[in-house]
């Protein structure tokens, strides 16, 4: 299910050399080094308070860093003089917690930042903000406020609304974690179409089968630093570190169910 | 009518004076309102300060707003600044003066709320669309602010358009007291004029304040978030 294995020889769009983030003593991030090329999906897994939320949030300078540098398409996001707004446009971000704008339609949610940030034509952000939403089968919702939709609705626009700006890498930042299970999937089907389409993506996620299904790369970190590092068919079947295969683990269950036995 | 005591509305221009009244109890109210709405917004922001000295001083104020009584503020100010400062300062100036005092405190704390509701992620996502920050509060936090504190700084101006009530305390002339003359001429005449004129004036406050809550009400739902 890999998609652009051939990654090799394109453009590198994101350059992580040696990112540190603390707050004060506690070092949440050691020393992370990244490189992701143009179309490739890195899906980053690891268990809660690892630093992966920590690491997106870096990336996009939504957390100031302590050390190294984060390298955008040739912009250097956490430098001084640097436009964050002209950076942050090349960075779509989806949230666990969705956070639509609650006093707008979902329409004017998708098309806002298109039209004020990008100065698009109001009637051509509209309609490519409704045919995006076309895409995720949420059409006739465009009037809807965010309170009229259920959580996957709701996170389907948030993409929507990412996904309107053309950015280059796509963030997704534990999308489903807040999801009801039933919801899960129709986010999840979002992204992989996303993924086929040969878009650049970091995700964190605690959906393994999912990551499996549209890593190209899966990053697991543990204790603020990339533990291992591989294609998921290998990390998934033969994890090679003890803490990777420990929390591999954690997502087994051993049948408590008692067989027949009349002894 | 006469059992009621209604009939002495109807004698010479009682009614009339006790619109009249109406008026000017609605005028204190206005202004008060009026001057409180920009004054409240600075000072709700500068609850939000990051300086400490700053908001311990806006603390404070608020706490003496919320522990006097509206009625110990109006003496203070009618009778003490006369006594303390030797100025001459008239009934109705006196009680817009307390009611601003009063008002500012209460909506810049409803203004404090408001602003420090708005969770930090509806800032970051907007951010991380590439809003810059003027962008991000006029278009994000500011209009959701003002929809949380609408409906309750309307039932706060309410609560001001009832406490106008007070004011006859230092001798203004509005709805009560006019109601007060009316029964002390008719006491003779009309024995259950009470019962009237304070009916009526019960009616008058009602009437003024009833639409100003259906309206709170109605934002509040139109604005409903989640």
């Amino acid at each position: 299910m890999t998609n652009h294995a051939d990654t090799a020889e394109s453009q590198v769009l994101l350059k992580i050399e040696h990112l540190r983030k603390a707050y004060g003593d506690n070092v949440v991030l050691k020393d992370i080094n990244l490189e992701v090329h143009k179309g490739e999906v890195i899906v980053i897994v690891g268990p809660s308070g690892c630093g992966k939320s920590t690491f997106l949030r870096c990336i996009n300078a939504l957390e100031p860093i302590q050390g190294g540098s984060v390298v955008v398409d040739g912009v250097s996001v956490h430098d001084k003089g640097t436009d964050l707004a002209q950076v942050r446009q090349k960075l779509g971000m989806v949230f666990q917690s969705y956070e639509l704008f609650p006093h707008m339609t979902v329409l004017d949610n998708v098309a806002l930042a298109p039209i004020v940030v990008q100065k698009r034509k109001k009637e051509i952000a509209q309609d490519e903000a409704k045919f995006l939403l076309k895409r995720v089968g949420l059409k006739d919702k465009k009037d809807s406020y965010p309170r009229q939709l259920s959580g996957g609705q709701k996170q389907r626009v948030a993409i929507v609304r990412a996904m309107a700006m053309h950015p280059e890498i796509m963030l997704f930042d534990e999308v489903t974690a807040a999801l009801d299970p039933e919801m899960v999937r129709e986010v999840l089907d979002v992204i992989l179409q996303l993924a086929k389409e040969g878009k650049t993506m970091l995700i964190v996620t605690h959906e393994m089968s999912f990551a499996r299904a549209v890593a190209d790369r899966v990053l697991f970190f543990d204790g603020g630093d990339i533990v291992e590092e591989g294609i998921p068919e290998e990390f998934f079947e033969h994890p090679k570190t003890e803490r990777a295969q420990k929390f591999l683990r954690t997502f087994e269950f051993d049948a408590v169910r008692h067989h027949e036995s009349h002894a | 009518m006469e059992l009621l005591g209604l009939d002495v509305l109807f004698m010479g221009s009682n009614a009339m004076r006790l619109l009249g009244g109406l008026w000017v109890a609605a005028r204190i109210s206005l202004l008060s309102i009026l001057i409180s709405i920009p004054l409240g917004l600075l000072f709700g922001v500068l609850m939000t300060s990051k300086n400490v000295i700053v908001r311990a001083l806006c603390r404070f104020y608020l706490e003496v707003v919320r522990i006097m009584p509206q009625l110990v503020l109006l003496f203070i100010v009618f009778f003490g600044a006369t006594r303390a400062l030797g100025v001459n300062i008239s009934a109705e100036l006196s009680s817009i003066i307390v009611f601003v005092f009063w008002g500012t405190g209460e909506l810049g704390d409803l203004v404090r709320g408001a602003l420090t509701s708005i969770p930090k992620h509806q800032y970051e996502s907007a951010e991380a669309l590439g809003m810059s920050k003027k962008q991000v509060y006029l278009r994000i936090i500011i209009p959701q602010a003002i929809r949380r504190l609408i409906p309750n700084s309307i039932s706060l101006a309410t609560r001001m358009v009832k406490t106008t009530s007070l004011v006859l305390m230092i001798g203004v002339v509005e709805m009560m007291k006019v109601g007060q003359q009316i029964i002390e001429a008719t006491r003779m005449t009309s024995p259950n004029a009470v019962f009237g004129v304070y009916g009526t004036i019960l009616l008058l406050y009602f009437i003024i304040c009833w639409p100003i809550s259906m309206l709170a009400g109605r934002l509040e739902k139109k604005w409903g978030t989640n």
